[in-house]
């Protein structure tokens, strides 16, 4: 086959999505939220000081057994029903067998031929239409340890002269939720990729099953991407793309892989079969190692395990105490709220139905509660690069401030001070309210008084207003919201303003 | 049945040793192979009995669902759990650079 480098081709996103069609595939993984190891009684708490959560059974020495937590099993099944699988009448553990120092066993225990739960769905909304994103299977392993790389320029394994191992997060549960591969998407892979993986963290969410933070990797997805002309129906050759940290990495590495793929087989070059790394500073994905075979890691059941079977009645009962799922929560929210599918759409897309929903719950309006979460908050969100609902802020006090200001206690000015305290400090609406002194001046004779200060200060502009220009009070209710300290009602202050330089609109 | 069995060979031999990191000589390649084999074709001869109504033993045991609460249990002291490795820095295990594999 011949490599070209001599035609021009065209690479833009657009133009690369006409020619070919995506086939995308999800494999997340997910640090179950137990109190405990999968299958030995150390802790799970994030952040403890190294090695200091390790026993004999998560660090492998001779002789240890685990034991297989039945909390774990529980939130499997808990994860397997809301995505519509069905969980297997008999499973079994195997072990994986490999050579790197993240684990102290050589291998890890995973879940091969048998996973607990398989052939499930879960449905994705993008630019109104839905997705359905097939689910291969949910399997149960244990996490692996941490590397530190040390020595070298940029901290990464390549120039790294040794490396430091923390066992406390190996033994962790971890479960893999691995999609079906999803066709049919054409143009909007990134989005329905990232779509999926935002329904599902909601999920686990609501499931209570995990923390699903992916800042922390309790929440972490590979993501696969091939490519094949248009009206080929064979799939091409995929790349598997690991080190996607965040929402927003996922849609931006398939989009970047897709592009990459298409320059290849523009040229006549194929794709090669392997793990490429997301680069967050670029956006692009790099070549990292060849895709080891399966068979290489020599699977064989876990001998030091029993087999799992769980039995249908308690699959029933914890079918039965499934929360209502966001999907079903979201159509809720949607009439009782009064919301159209576009608002809707922009919630989803913000990542805030639930806080609304629960902001109005805590007594708020509907309208009041979206435009704080759509408005001030999300503007907040965004200049610290969190999502919105990672703010310190509750969906409770949110409600508070709302409250305040609908009772005439805040100004809208007021109202962000207060939540700007919150956020700084973590105390409650009123004690910062009470703290700072933040309530609306609504005492006549002091605005009036303040009013008067201004105009004294300010002869000029008075000069003006008197004269006709009543736009130019502006500069002075300016100048009383100073005085003020933001805390008087603006429309009150240009009223007295205007009264006392004798003017009329 | 058993000869119709495909036997293993000396490449395969290798590839494994090198799965398991051990360093096997050509002489050891050519002695592992055949004995290897032996020991394959031994096991193979379970396949001769085995029936579509005889389920594959997973377990010495007869025994299924072998579980324990999630509650934590005290983990070991540190210095313990550091005392046999051969290096330590910052309270971690120091193992030689890794190379060939990223994070």
């Amino acid at each position: 086959m011949t490599v070209r480098d001599d035609v021009q081709l065209d690479l833009s996103y657009d133009s690369v999505v006409r020619r070919f069609a995506p086939v995308i595939g999800l494999e997340t993984h997910v640090e179950l939220g137990t109190v405990s190891k999968m299958f030995c009684g150390c802790s799970t708490e994030f952040g403890a000081e190294p090695n200091t959560h390790t026993c004999p059974v998560c660090l492998g020495l001779p002789g240890a057994l685990p034991v297989v937590n039945a909390k774990a099993i529980e939130y499997t099944i808990r994860i397997g029903l809301a995505l519509n699988c069905s969980i297997a009448e008999w499973c079994r553990f195997a072990r994986k067998n490999y050579f790197y120092p993240d684990m102290p066993k050589n291998f890890q225990i995973s879940q091969y031929d048998e996973p607990l739960c398989v052939d499930g769905h879960l449905d994705v909304v993008v630019e109104g239409q839905t997705y359905r994103v097939g689910i291969e299977r949910v399997h149960m392993e244990e996490d692996t340890g941490k590397n530190t790389h040390v020595g070298g320029a940029t901290g990464r394994i390549h120039g790294a002269e040794y490396s430091l191992v923390d066992f406390n997060r190996a033994g962790i549960p971890l479960i893999e939720i691995v999609t079906k591969p999803v066709e049919g998407t054409g143009p909007l892979a990134p989005e329905v990729a990232k779509a999926y993986v935002t329904e599902l963290r909601d999920i686990l969410r609501s499931l209570g099953v995990s923390d699903v933070k992916m800042e922390q990797g309790s929440l972490r997805c590979d993501v696969n991407t091939s490519l094949s002309p248009i009206g080929v129906s064979e799939w091409g050759t995929r790349t598997e793309t690991k080190n996607v940290n965040s929402l927003r990495s996922v849609e931006r590495a398939v989009r970047s892989e897709i592009i990459r793929q298409a320059a290849i087989l523009d040229r006549g070059g194929k794709i090669k079969q392997e793990t490429r790394h997301f680069q967050e500073t670029t956006g692009e994905t790099r070549s990292g190692r060849s895709k080891e075979e399966a068979t290489d890691y020599r699977y064989f059941p876990e001998p030091d395990l029993v087999p799992v079977a769980p039995a249908r009645d308690w699959v029933a009962e914890i079918r039965a105490s499934l929360p209502e799922l966001p999907a079903a929560r979201r159509t809720r929210l949607k009439s009782e709220l009064g919301l159209s599918t576009e608002d809707l759409q922009q919630m989803v897309n913000a990542g805030v139905v639930e806080a609304v929903g629960e902001t109005v719950q805590a007594g708020a309006s509907a309208t009041e509660a979206r435009n704080w979460w759509m408005g001030y908050l999300a503007e907040q969100a965004n200049s610290r690069e969190v999502e919105p609902t990672s703010l310190p802020i509750t969906p409770a006090q949110v409600a508070r401030v709302i409250l305040l200001v609908a009772d005439g206690k805040l100004s809208t000015a007021l109202a962000r001070q207060a939540v700007d305290g919150v956020l700084q400090t973590g105390k409650d609406v009123d004690a910062i309210v009470a703290e700072r002194g933040l309530a609306v001046v609504s005492d006549t004779s002091e605005l009036t008084r303040a009013a008067d200060e201004a105009i004294a200060a300010n002869p000029d502009v008075a000069d003006k207003v008197r004269g006709g220009k009543v736009a130019a009070v502006g500069a002075l209710v300016g100048a009383v919201m100073k005085a003020t300290r933001g805390q008087a009602d603006a429309p009150a202050v240009r009223q007295i303003l205007l009264q006392q330089l004798g003017v009329s609109e | 049945m058993s000869d119709e069995r495909p036997t293993l060979t000396r490449d395969e031999v290798a590839h494994l040793a090198q799965l398991a990191r051990l360093a096997v000589t050509d002489d050891e390649l050519d002695l592992f192979a055949g004995q290897l084999d032996v020991i394959l074709g031994a096991v193979a001869r379970i396949g001769d009995v085995a029936a579509a109504d005889i389920p594959p033993t997973s377990h010495a045991v007869p025994l299924q669902n072998v579980f324990r609460a999630d509650e934590v249990r005290p983990s070991l002291p540190r210095e313990d759990v550091l005392a046999g490795a051969p290096a330590v820095e910052d309270s971690r295990f120091r193992v030689p650079q890794i190379l060939g594999e990223e994070e």
